[in-house]
């Protein structure tokens, strides 16, 4: 039987509870499960403390996706769904999480969350997620002063990464330390798609770049492309990225070496960003009176 | 808020920026009905306030959809800012 090919651009999917935190004695209990088109958060907030949370790869059906992230962050803790007051779905299936009281944007909900994760000084926050990637502006509360989403292009998201990351045959997690090993910063490659610039990495591999390179230009690019898109959106310390390529350092380092800024490091996992903002979203509508 | 809906690819950056503040102190909304493409519509936002977005519809294509009411090199004002007597509504190209 032929070997299986190996999964490069896998990451790996985990779930984390906080032992400090009894959530029975919490009065509010709120979840924020984030529907990405890549990968999938739920999380669970009790009295708005961030208490246990899910990150899975999204499946082809969104429902099932939010089901099992959800089931996922619950696993081990005695909580049922049905102990949950409000619950708030976000992200591209956002009006497809079964369970969810209300939905809404994960760019709201991705300024909310940063806020939560990195403090009330941040005012400019970059989101690299799968398939898209937002300049975000918000105010000391984490609500949007001014965004741009794009998502019409591959470039500068993390599905580009992983395209990278199979054809380097590096795993995805090594690809930022990787990518600063060189000695001089390469031209960056492509940064307006992503087909062309795997194009144009296998004929610099051909050439005979070392990989370490290759993975420079690449970073490089995408650090280029999604600068021009903050710079249109306005950028104001402090500075803060989320999702799943704030943990790329290759990539990290760059933007904050062409902004001149340093990005604030994070709390928790950059890729929980939105289904916390979701969480904090749904506790201030139970504090409004909302009703499930 | 500054709304930018569109997007930036090969072949340049095409957004439609709306200031939402000025959305909110405008009851009428008189773009709305300006735009021959249908292109705008008022939305209810996260913040719970009214307020102008482009559909849904529209996001991935401002560039052909926004193209007929400002052709190439013609200065011609297009009709929805024409209307937009608080200057909420720009574009990028």
């Amino acid at each position: 039987m032929a070997e299986k090919p190996k999964e490069y651009w896998r990451w790996d999917e985990y779930n984390w509870r906080n032992p400090d935190i009894d959530w029975r004695k919490a009065k509010i209990i709120t979840a924020g499960v984030d529907v990405g088109s890549v990968s999938s958060q739920a999380v669970i907030m009790a009295d708005g403390e961030l208490y246990a949370f899910a990150n899975m790869r999204t499946g082809s059906d969104s429902p099932n996706s939010a089901i099992n992230a959800m089931n996922w962050a619950l696993e081990g803790t005695g909580m049922a769904l049905s102990d949950i007051n409000f619950t708030v779905g976000t992200g591209y299936g956002r009006v497809n999480v079964p369970f969810a009281n209300k939905a809404v944007t994960e760019i709201a909900c991705h300024a909310r969350g940063a806020n939560y994760m990195y403090g009330s000084t941040v005012r400019t926050v970059l989101d690299m997620g799968g398939q898209d990637c937002k300049a975000i502006r918000i105010d000391e509360k984490g609500k949007v002063v001014s965004f741009l989403m794009n998502d019409k292009c591959a470039a500068g998201t993390g599905r580009g990464m992983e395209v990278f990351a199979n054809l380097l045959a590096v795993p995805i997690v090594e690809v930022g330390e990787m990518s600063l090993q060189v000695e001089e910063e390469p031209a960056p490659v492509s940064s307006t798609c992503v087909v062309f610039a795997k194009t144009e990495a296998t004929g610099l591999l051909r050439d005979g770049w070392p990989k370490e390179k290759v993975l420079a230009a690449y970073c490089s690019a995408m650090a280029h492309r999604v600068i021009s898109l903050l710079e249109r959106n306005g950028v104001e310390k402090d500075f803060a990225i989320t999702g799943g390529i704030g943990k790329n350092v290759g990539v990290v380092s760059r933007i904050e070496k062409e902004l001149g800024l340093t990005a604030l490091k994070p709390r928790y996992d950059t890729q929980i960003a939105g289904a916390l903002g979701g969480a904090l979203f749904a506790k201030a509508l139970v504090e409004k009176g909302t009703k499930k | 808020m500054i709304a930018n809906y569109g997007y930036k690819d090969g072949s340049g950056d095409f957004f439609v920026i709306i200031d939402t503040d000025k959305c909110m102190e405008c009851p009428e909304k008189p773009c709305v009905a300006a735009c021959p493409e249908n292109v705008l519509e008022v939305m209810i936002d996260d913040y719970d306030d009214e307020v102008l977005a482009v559909r849904e519809a529209f996001r991935k294509k401002v560039k052909y959809s926004c193209g007929p009411c400002k052709p190439a090199g013609k200065e011609v004002v297009r009709p929805c800012h024409k209307v937009c007597a608080l200057g909420g509504i720009k574009h990028s190209w």
